[in-house]
């Protein structure tokens, strides 16, 4: 008896300590250190892996690689995009490392993960390569800043747009996890509030491989648009199935979230005139490509919005830093949100009191093959879109 | 349309019809790994990786030779196969006389190093490779569009399955191959070279690999990845179909892919574990696979 209550007490005991510590403030040690936790070898290292570290040296180099008179350090790990050891190297990251901000992250639930960590310690995250829009709603913390892009504004640019040109039954093809309902879900809105409706969906595991029974389920809703709810590989097979079943001659498609590298996988004719969202397109202006040719010299291919993302969220965390003089999480991220991001990437940019970085979001349009002048030649864009406009509200639960 | 108790028939044909396509492209996968662990009992963890090798060899020979699809399917099985061997030979054999588990350990490893390398060296998204002139195209039946070379799927698994079991079952070389299993140093003895069948055998079944990688090319993306995501359902189809049992393995291939199919249309979010549920069932029925003998 006298033991267990022992062994008891000393679990307790351990229990408290390790609240005491997990909560305990991110270090101030006046030396910037950089943690860029991604996807190295898996389904989503081309869209940010080891390229969002390239990215993230890329920034620390042309900021000039010291930050209150000290060498900015960088780490990176593989996230292997399991949210167990995505959480475990950002905790070895922020307790014993002195890993100031934690930046990359691919994939909601690594991200998810991650922040529960970050938010308790109090170190800010650079999301550059998730899509929820829970970071900055129902999970939204003082510490996130989500850059790049989030479901809402994917739906506000593709759905919105092709429900008002008349595309008014969709079916969904989504991917069955956190992502792919969150994305859904926010499309269906939007189509509702638009006048369209939903005529069907079905939910495909992530990574399958064959997409032809969804797709002879997506022929026998009688939609006029099938909404591709999923990422990566998943995009590419499910395109792919849907053309060879002859899907594509008469219903639309929407890749809801489509990255370069996956753009480029797929065949240019099946592609060919799908609309959809990005962040960033590498070929916009000379300022684009001015960095994305430096990136592509050091990556060996054209930046994924993740990418441009990383670099801009690092840029304008290190100015912050440099403006305030210390690289306490508060002061910082107070100085983030008072100046406005501004680089080849955010643009018409402000960083909102939730963490929501909103800026300009591009509508384009997957080119022909005989209008491609070469491999990287593969979007038009048809018009841009406010942040205002592309983003959800803020909360006023949020307002940081 | 023909619906009866709310379900659409002609939609279940459909999902039958692609069941059956799915099926018989798990047929050819298990097939070979069915013929390494049935002739040779190693657990050949490396069978996905030989079948995104087979995918890359067709595509980039494509691009930079302008190897076409029907030499292809030819030269590639061939190029896996030759690997196998070497694999066999330089790897494996040495380990040939230790527990199971080495030889799945080595394998393993050296799936996830390929794997590995092929991220490192082509990115992880993917990439595209033409379906075929002559197979472009497709047929519309009464409840279904059937691309071409869905179909020529069907009819070349069927008859490269058959052929396979033809040829182990019923023929002389499937006599000794089957002999040097059960008894090496008899057949040794009968002044066989069974330590060169093991080898050709292992060259086969992951020539077969191969071949199933040039078949899934032109459908499925290219991508480092594809053999990790397909392998371990091909694996549980040999489980359930019986270790080692050939035919078993073609027909359990046939039948999970309808299963599968149809668990797309009823209940699409089960579809990745259904085939895993069997397993489970079977194994608790019957350890030794539906068409396995007792070990």
């Amino acid at each position: 008896m006298q033991l267990q209550k022992k062994v008891l007490s000393n679990l307790i005991t351990g229990i408290v300590v390790a609240t005491i510590t997990s909560t305990a403030a991110a270090a101030t040690d006046g030396k910037i250190k950089i943690g860029v936790l991604a996807d190295m070898g898996g389904t989503y290292a081309d869209l940010c892996g080891p390229g969002c570290v390239i990215a993230t040296r890329m920034a620390i180099e042309d900021f000039g690689g010291k930050a209150l008179g000290k060498d900015i350090e960088l780490v990176s790990a593989d996230s292997q995009l399991k949210p167990d050891i995505a959480s475990s190297v950002a905790r070895k990251w922020v307790e014993n490392e002195d890993v100031d901000v934690i930046g990359g992250l691919v994939s909601s639930a690594v991200t998810g993960a991650v922040t529960q960590v970050t938010n308790n310690s109090k170190n800010i995250t650079l999301i550059t390569g998730s899509a929820s829009n829970a970071f900055t709603t129902s999970a939204c913390s003082p510490y996130i800043a989500h850059w790049t892009y989030n479901v809402v504004a994917l739906a506000n640019g593709t759905v919105k747009q092709m429900v008002n040109e008349g595309k008014n039954k969709w079916f969904f093809i989504t991917a069955d996890y956190a992502f792919g309902h969150a994305l859904e879900g926010v499309s269906m809105k939007v189509i509702e509030a638009n006048g369209g409706e939903t005529v069907g969906t079905v939910r495909a595991p992530l990574g399958t491989t064959d997409f032809s029974s969804y797709v002879l389920q997506a022929q026998a809703s009688g939609a006029n648009v099938v909404a591709l709810a999923n990422a990566g590989n998943d995009t590419v097979n499910a395109l792919n199935a849907a053309a060879e079943f002859g899907l594509t001659d008469y219903m639309d498609i929407a890749g809801l979230l489509v990255f370069t590298p996956n753009a480029q996988a797929m065949d240019p004719d099946t592609a060919q005139g799908m609309r959809l969202t990005t962040g960033f397109y590498w070929d916009m202006d000379d300022q684009t490509r001015a960095w994305s040719k430096r990136f592509e010299a050091l990556h060996g291919a054209i930046p994924s919005m993740a990418h441009a993302g990383a670099y801009s969220a690092t840029m304008h965390y290190l100015k912050a830093v440099d403006a305030v003089g210390t690289d306490d999480s508060d002061a910082v991220m107070k100085q983030m949100k008072l100046t406005k991001p501004d680089d080849f990437f955010a643009r018409n940019a402000t960083l909102r009191a939730d963490g929501r970085m909103e800026h300009d979001m591009l509508l384009v349009e997957i080119k022909k093959a005989a209008d491609r002048k070469n491999k990287n030649d593969i979007y038009n864009i048809v018009e841009v879109i406010p942040g205002n406009k592309a983003y959800n509200p803020m909360l006023p639960s949020c307002a940081f | 349309m023909a619906t009866f108790l709310g379900i659409n028939f002609f939609a279940l044909f459909g999902q039958l019809l692609i069941g059956l396509i799915n099926g018989s492209f798990y047929a050819l996968l298990s097939l070979g790994l069915a013929i390494i662990f049935g002739l040779l009992r190693i657990i050949n963890f490396a069978q996905g990786a030989m079948y995104m090798l087979g995918a890359f060899v067709a595509l980039l020979g494509f691009k930079y030779i302008g190897m076409n699809y029907w030499v292809a399917l030819l030269i590639v099985p061939i190029v896996v196969g030759v690997i196998g061997v070497l694999i066999q030979r330089f790897l494996i054999r040495p380990i040939a006389n230790e527990d199971h588990l080495y030889s799945l350990l080595l394998t393993f490893g050296l799936a996830l190093m390929i794997q590995g390398l092929f991220t490192h060296w082509f990115g992880s998204s993917g990439q595209s490779y033409p379906v075929p002139d002559a197979l472009k195209g497709g047929v519309r039946l009464p409840f279904m569009y059937l691309p071409n070379y869905r179909a020529w799927i069907i009819v070349v698994s069927v008859l490269v399955c058959f052929s396979t079991w033809w040829m182990i079952e019923k023929t002389k070389l499937g006599v000794y191959l089957r002999a040097g299993t059960e008894n090496p140093q008899l057949l040794q003895a009968f002044g066989i070279n069974v330590p060169l069948i093991v080898t050709l055998t292992f060259g086969f079944g992951v020539g077969l690999a191969g071949f199933a990688g040039v078949m899934a090319a032109p459908v499925y993306s290219v991508s480092p990845d594809m053999g990790s995501n397909i392998l371990i359902i091909v694996f549980a189809i040999v489980v359930i179909g019986g270790m080692g049992s050939i035919g078993g393995a073609i027909l359990t291939g046939l039948g999970m892919g309808v299963v599968e199919g149809l668990t797309k249309y009823f209940y699409p979010e089960a579809s990745a574990t259904v085939i895993f549920l069997v397993m489970v069932i079977v194994l608790l029925i019957k350890p030794s696979g539906l068409f396995g003998k007792n070990a």
